[in-house]
């Protein structure tokens, strides 16, 4: 025995500092060293996924753009009573012309302008023409200003504006959410809107239906070709492996460009059933730009994400199984379904997770094959992203979105367990 | 129950023969009757065909040839799941989403039989294989013994006549086997069913058996009951696979009133049992070490000798093992009891060992 043993205080290493130390140190360096090696990933992850998300969540209640342009408006608006059905009185307007004043040098005017249209149909043209308008104002002579303004366009004088404006004044808003669902800021709260500017809903809707249908299909076709790839012997299971991820092989938009030369009304299918006679001529499959169109593309192009989680599974349940539930009396549907189904479950969930997650924020497929009845909500995503530069709302949608993903997938957490998913063996 | 030991066939296998691959057979003529109420085991080396036998019994491959029969009846064409025959699995394959109560009553709701008649029966084979608590546990959750015990119970719980059972306790310590051979043996008698058992443990065999049948190259080599098997092998395969065997080669020179008079191959000349040999025939004679004596008093009088040199002494507890050279084999080796007046041979000693001409089988070579 060492000295080091016998005595009773700490235990020291070899060259005297106290073990726990040493240890810790030790122990540090192999953490540092690890956190190194994940480093690139972890800010990769961080700077292209979390930060969108982030920033995304943001824009969809941001709304500082009304009172960082016209500051003083927003103050001087405190005490108009929108109620009163009238314009405000001078004081606002002579606050809105300094801050026009200001914006219409900083060209920040028509930014505000598109930012209330979506709001106000009007505002920006009415911005656009004041901003020109204001340019030539003298702010110290031109007083009063109610009537200048009113003069440029008589959309001033009316209460519609300003309550657009003083509604719009906080620096975060609930306004795009409420946009996202149909409903739009009233003069008392949220109120639905019109009945024929109600799409978003509906969209939601049909992209739940719609993805649900898919993963159904994909479920329905994925399961047998699973089955027959666990019970193949290697060799043939590995060439059928290679057939179901061929798909993986070609680009998206080529296959997708596929099944609409497939699908149309002069496309091979229909080519075929007409010569078969099964379809008059006149009276033409419509399978394409409609949901049939997306159903059938992207079934075919989710089907491997359903397939090999499914195999990963099949392959553990050993054949012994089923032989064992038909020597106890089962026939073969039996045995399948009460011995070889329930522990196939897993794969099932693993695979309609994904399938499902993936096609409920698919683009590409449903904006080449849907026409409009066949879209999705990602596409309307798209739009407003890329199109009416309406991020807000793009945001709120992806929002919502990603909320009603976390929310099914914490369903899911609840009946089937996710423990009970299997990726892999 | 022996009274329900009939002499009538209960399952018989008649010429039947199976190929996998359409060029070699795996099983070759195979012929076997079995009573009613047997507790049959087939023994042999690995790759022998003893699974695929059971395999073809169950219905899960086709005989290539030939015709198995149940109870009189042809069972080639009758699926699996109409044979009504229990099975035990190597790895118990047990329904792990299922219970264990739910394993059990699963060949019962399969056959539609009520809830409270499934209840009362589950319970009951629960308390025969003493698992009754263990009804609401996972397969999981279970030690493999335990294991075992449920997969024999749900084999016996729908009341098969036939339980077949393919190395059921090869994944068990050797304490836990020896239990449960004993188990198995009481419930299959207790129950009277009829039992093929397939085993690589010729202890097993031997201590569960009514009947062994000793698989070789696809056909049956011996069929015997367990004492018969080991002091009466019937070829030099089965003597030299079931126990431990001493062997000498030879050559048959006569066989006069049903002594072989045979000449090993140092010259020595020895009587010998006859088994399966003829006049002319090369032979290997076998000999079990504890019908060898040195010890001249023990000897009966007149009996040959023959030289032998002690190589190795080994004290084993209850008996001695002397490894000799014997006639040119220096494997041969004798077991004597642990007795008082008992010798302890030292190596380097030359003795000479004799044995009755009758325990002296001459088998083919
Ligand atoms: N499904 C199969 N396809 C092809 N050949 C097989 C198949 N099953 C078994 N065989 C072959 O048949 C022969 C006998 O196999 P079997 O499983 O019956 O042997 P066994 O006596 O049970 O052996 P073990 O004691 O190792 O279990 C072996 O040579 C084996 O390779
Ligand atoms: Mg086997």
């Amino acid at each position: 025995m060492t000295d080091a043993t016998q005595h009773s205080g700490p235990m020291l290493a070899a060259d005297g500092t106290p073990l726990k130390r040493s240890l810790a140190r030790a122990l540090r360096m192999q953490k540092i060293r690890a956190l190194m090696l994940i480093a690139p990933l972890l800010i990769f992850v961080l700077v292209t996924f979390i930060l969108p998300i982030a920033d995304m969540l943001f824009r969809s209640v941001e709304n500082q753009i009304v009172r960082d342009t016209l500051p003083k408006t927003v103050i001087a608006l405190q005490d108009w009573d929108p109620a009163s059905g009238a314009a405000p009185g001078e004081p606002v307007f002579a606050a809105l012309a300094q801050d026009m004043k200001i914006a219409v040098e900083a060209k920040s005017h028509t930014r505000l302008g598109s930012r209330l249209n979506y709001e106000f149909t009007g505002a920006a043209s009415l911005f656009r023409k004041s901003g020109r308008k204001v340019k030539r104002m003298d702010l110290d002579t031109d007083a009063p200003f109610k009537e200048t303004f009113i003069d440029i366009d008589k959309k001033w004088g009316e209460p519609e504006i300003w309550k657009t404006i003083k509604r719009y004044s906080p620096a975060y808003t609930n306004g795009y959410f409420l946009n996202s669902v149909d409903m739009r800021k009233g003069a008392d709260g949220a109120e639905a809107r019109p009945e024929n500017q109600r799409i978003y809903i509906k969209l939601f809707g049909r992209t739940m239906v719609m993805s649900m249908v898919i993963t159904i299909s994909c479920i329905l076709l994925g399961y047998p070709v699973a089955w027959i790839l666990a019970n193949l012997p290697m060799r043939q299971a590995n060439l059928l492996m290679i057939l179901v991820l061929l798909p993986f092989w070609t680009s998206l938009l080529v296959r997708t460009s596929a099944w609409k030369v497939m699908l149309q009304q002069q496309g091979v299918i229909n080519d075929t059933l007409v010569w078969l006679g099964l379809v008059a001529d006149d009276a033409r499959l419509i399978m394409i730009n409609n949901q049939f169109g997306t159903i059938v593309a992207m079934t075919h192009i989710l089907l491997p994400f359903m397939i090999l989680p499914l195999y990963s599974v099949m392959q553990t349940i050993p054949p012994t199984y089923l032989r064992a539930a038909k020597s106890l009396g089962a026939n073969n549907w039996t045995a399948f379904w009460r011995v070889y189904f329930p522990q196939s479950v897993p794969g099932i969930g693993a695979g309609s997770i994904l399938v499902f997650i993936l096609s409920i924020g698919y683009y590409i497929t449903p904006e080449i094959v849907g026409g409009t009845k066949g879209v999705f909500i990602s596409n309307r995503i798209a739009y407003h992203i890329s199109s009416s530069l309406n991020w807000g709302l793009a945001a709120a949608l992806g929002t919502i979105l990603l909320a009603v993903v976390l929310l099914l997938y914490w369903c899911y957490d609840k009946v089937v367990g996710i423990d009970n998913v299997k990726l892999g063996g | 129950m022996a009274e329900s030991k009939g002499t009538d066939a209960f399952v018989e296998f008649e010429r039947v023969q199976k190929s996998y691959d359409g060029e070699t057979l795996v099983v070759k003529d195979l012929n076997l009757v079995m009573p009613k109420g047997e507790f049959l085991t087939m023994l042999g080396p690995s790759g022998s065909g003893k699974t695929t036998c059971l395999m073809m019994l169950a219905g899960f491959e086709t005989a290539t040839h030939g015709d198995i029969r149940l109870d009189g009846v042809s069972i080639n064409n009758i699926p699996p799941h109409k044979r009504g025959i229990g099975m035990v699995f190597q790895n118990y394959a047990l329904f792990p989403h299922m219970t264990v109560a739910e394993n059990l009553s699963f060949p019962l709701e399969v056959r539609k039989m009520g809830k409270s008649e499934r209840e009362e029966r589950v319970r009951n084979v629960l308390d025969m294989v003493q698992m009754g608590e263990f009804g609401g546990r996972r397969p999981a959750q279970l030690s493999g013994g335990q294991q075992q015990r449920i997969a024999l119970a749900r084999a016996l719980v729908f009341e098969a006549e036939l339980v077949l059972m393919d190395e059921p306790l090869g994944a068990l310590d050797k304490q836990l086997r020896e239990h449960m051979q004993f188990e198995i043996k009481r419930i299959a008698d207790d129950l009277g069913i009829t039992v093929v058992y397939v085993t690589h443990d010729q202890t097993e065999a031997m201590t569960m058996s009514d009947r062994v049948a000793v698989f070789d190259d696809g056909r049956i080599q011996q069929l015997a009951p367990p004492d018969k098997l080991y002091e009466e092998p019937g070829n030099s395969f089965v003597a030299q696979f079931i126990g431990e065997n001493n062997t000498l080669d030879g050559v048959v020179k006569e066989i006069n009133g049903g002594v072989a008079l045979v000449q090993l191959d140092d010259g020595e000349l020895i009587d010998c049992n006859p088994i399966n040999v003829g006049v002319g025939d090369r032979t290997r004679v076998s000999i079990r070490p504890e019908r060898v004596e040195f010890n001249k008093d023990r000897l009966q009088e007149g009996t040959h000798t023959v030289k032998a040199e002690v190589l190795e002494f080994i004290y084993m507890g209850d008996i001695f093992r002397t490894r000799l050279k014997v006639a040119g084999n220096d494997e041969f080796v004798i077991k004597t009891r642990n007795a008082p007046d008992q010798v302890r041979l030292a190596p380097g000693q030359q003795i000479e060992v004799g044995w009755l001409p009758e325990d002296c089988r001459a088998l083919d070579a």
